[in-house]
């Protein structure tokens, strides 16, 4: 009997692994071997007649000599990657910052207070992520334009209608980018405001909690795990981003590291930095990416 | 997200904060007037301006902000600007629906395939395959662009940059949808069925056809849709991998010519036909979703929802 059933569960194992193999492959081929190559091309070398990159495969032969070049951008006379670094960092944090700020509320009184109103509400929560990021920003072109709505609104009620919104602005880039990825974040929060049990905040209550203290030692802690999660959801592609300030600024004074990657790969002879600078932005993700994935690995494994 | 949306619907409480008046100063149960204002006010800030934009696509002038009278010029009636008439506008619409079709004809049956493989075949190569499958979720897609663009102009010459490079990478970036959603849902399901089908004779393979498919069709049709829409707005895998202006579809299109070249309402009523793409196939999601848990009360597309968020 035993051996039967050794014997039908080795067969099924080959049956599991085909099923597994295409996707698996598909994997392999195009979402491993391509970061494989992006390391080939930045240990590699330079064509100097065609300006084009050179992989070096055998990992042993890599040279230095594309990071060191990009060390100079970032470090030696004439670095222009320090500054598209750091105001990634600030455009980021400022625009994580003011996500926050706006959807926990949205999400938590989603969760806990729309009452009858709940259904609509969500369906009107999770609309803008149907609406392309390309439509929404352009929206937002159309609005911000030197003759558009927010001008006319402005001079509306007295203030300066001409300002050029869309002429290099910080402030419409970190705008846009809260307007671009906080759809994603109210859902997360939603998510997870909405299993926190009740019964917990009422505890509290009964025990004499005030509203503002239930609020801030009861339903903020055990958000923490949410907040973090949303945080990532956000942070990760705003970091990567290079089209919302394309589209809203287009301005050398607000590029980002994204819009620095961009212009390596397209100019000649620069491919081979624009891969090491698209690896340091990848080590430095490494991290939040790493810990995104072992939760979201952890939580498929609870539903068992 | 119809699948999720759906979920969300049927699990509304009947309005469990309405009732206990309490005579205490300071009623705990009272409604947040400032906290309703507010995500009303984030509500109307997240959808008026699109829809001011679909107004102006129909606008009877060239002005995106100046209302001159409705027409479908736009669309049909301007015989060199109009969606109809202009060949890059009409070709990127073609572009999109064919980059959109033939991934999610690719993604789906290969993300099932592997979730099934992977849930079932235990051991140290599924998971650190599914670590992969959960980074190519996490990564920003620009890094995955710029690898998949090295790849395929150093090594892999053979996926020619355009549409062969686009739906590549496409599949690959759109990968986790059905393979995490599937997945949670086969771990809801549980092996019983499939137990049962192979007891009363069943070989492996047909009740897997026949039984655990079946049942997993829910979260099969919710990652299609899913995949279909996010490919319609799919923005930096196009851009990077697409070669010639034939092979850009829209929303590379509306991109390029913000700063110039084609202006105007014509790349509204673009982004309206993309917007109207996404919504037709969310809808027809939704309706097909419920009809098909009709008289279900499982939680699978939330959990899948949650699962993919990381909480």
């Amino acid at each position: 009997m035993n051996g039967i059933g050794t014997s039908r569960d080795r067969r099924g194992r080959w049956l599991w692994i085909a099923l597994a193999a295409p996707g698996a492959v598909w994997l392999i081929v195009l979402f491993v071997v391509p970061f494989y190559a992006m390391l080939a091309v930045a240990g590699g070398g330079i064509n100097s007649f065609f300006e084009t990159a050179v992989p070096t495969w055998n990992p042993l032969q890599w040279s230095s000599a594309n990071l060191s070049v990009v060390w100079q951008d970032i470090a030696g006379t004439g670095a222009y990657l320090g500054a598209p670094a750091l105001r990634t960092l600030l455009y980021t944090a400022a625009a994580t910052i003011i996500s926050l700020a706006i959807a926990y509320p949205v999400a938590y009184f989603v969760s806990r207070y729309a009452g009858r109103r709940k259904a609509l509400m969500l369906v009107l929560l999770i609309a803008p992520f149907w609406v392309s990021y390309m439509m929404r920003m352009l929206a937002w072109i159309d609005l911000l334009q030197q003759g558009g709505f927010v001008n006319s609104a402005l001079s509306f009620v007295g203030l300066s209608g001409s300002t050029d919104w869309l002429g290099g602005k910080s402030v419409t880039v970190i705008f846009g980018l809260v307007y671009g990825y906080i759809p994603y974040l109210i859902l997360v929060l939603y998510a997870g405001l909405d299993r926190i049990d009740g019964s917990l905040l009422e505890a509290a209550r009964d025990l004499g909690l005030g509203r503002w203290r239930t609020f801030w030692r009861v339903t903020v802690p055990l958000s923490k795990p949410t907040i973090i999660a949303g945080t990532f959801i956000t942070v990760l592609p705003m970091l990567g981003d290079y089209f919302t300030n394309q589209l809203l600024s287009a301005a050398p004074g607000t590029t980002m590291i994204g819009n620095a990657i961009e212009g390596q790969l397209q100019s000649a002879g620069e491919t081979g930095q624009g891969a090491v600078v698209s690896l340091m932005l990848l080590v430095v993700l490494l991290i939040p990416m790493t810990y995104y994935a072992l939760s979201t690995a952890r939580a498929s494994r609870e539903f068992a | 997200m119809a699948g999720a949306t759906s979920e969300v619907l049927s699990a509304v409480p009947g309005g469990a904060s309405s009732a206990r008046r309490r005579r205490r100063r300071g009623n705990p149960w009272r409604r947040p007037w400032a906290l309703e204002g507010f995500t009303w006010l984030y509500i109307v800030w997240s959808i008026v301006p699109v829809a001011i934009a679909v107004l102006f696509s129909f606008n009877n002038g060239a002005s995106q902000s100046t209302w001159q009278g409705f027409s479908t010029k736009w669309y049909v009636g301007n015989s060199v600007q109009s969606v109809l008439h202009n060949p890059s506008l009409h070709q990127a619409v073609v572009q999109t629906l064919k980059l959109s079709i033939l991934t999610t004809l690719i993604t789906v049956p290969l993300g099932i395939g592997f979730a099934i493989g992977i849930d079932r075949w235990r051991g140290r190569t599924s998971s650190s395959l599914n670590m992969v499958m959960i980074f190519s979720f996490v990564v920003p897609e620009l890094l995955l662009a710029v690898a998949l663009f090295l790849l395929v102009t150093q090594l892999l010459k053979f996926l020619t940059l355009g549409t062969t490079a686009e739906v590549a990478g496409l599949v690959v970036w759109n990968f986790s949808w059905p393979a995490i959603i599937v997945r949670a849902r086969l771990v809801t399901i549980g092996k019983t069925y499939e137990e049962a089908a192979t007891d009363l004779g069943a070989s492996r393979l047909s009740a897997i056809r026949r039984v655990l498919l079946p049942m997993l069709m829910p979260a099969i049709f919710a990652s299609a849709v899913l995949v279909f829409a996010s490919t319609v707005d799919d923005f930096v895998i196009v851009e990077q991998l697409s070669s010639t202006a034939a092979t850009q579809p829209m929303s590379v299109l509306i991109y390029s010519n913000v700063h110039g070249g084609l202006q105007g309402p014509a790349l509204n009523a673009l982004a309206t036909i993309m917007l109207f793409f996404s919504l037709a196939v969310a809808l027809v999601g939704f309706v097909a979703y419920r009809w098909m848990t009709r008289g279900e009360r499982s939680q699978g597309a939330t959990q899948a929802l949650t699962g993919i968020a990381g909480i």
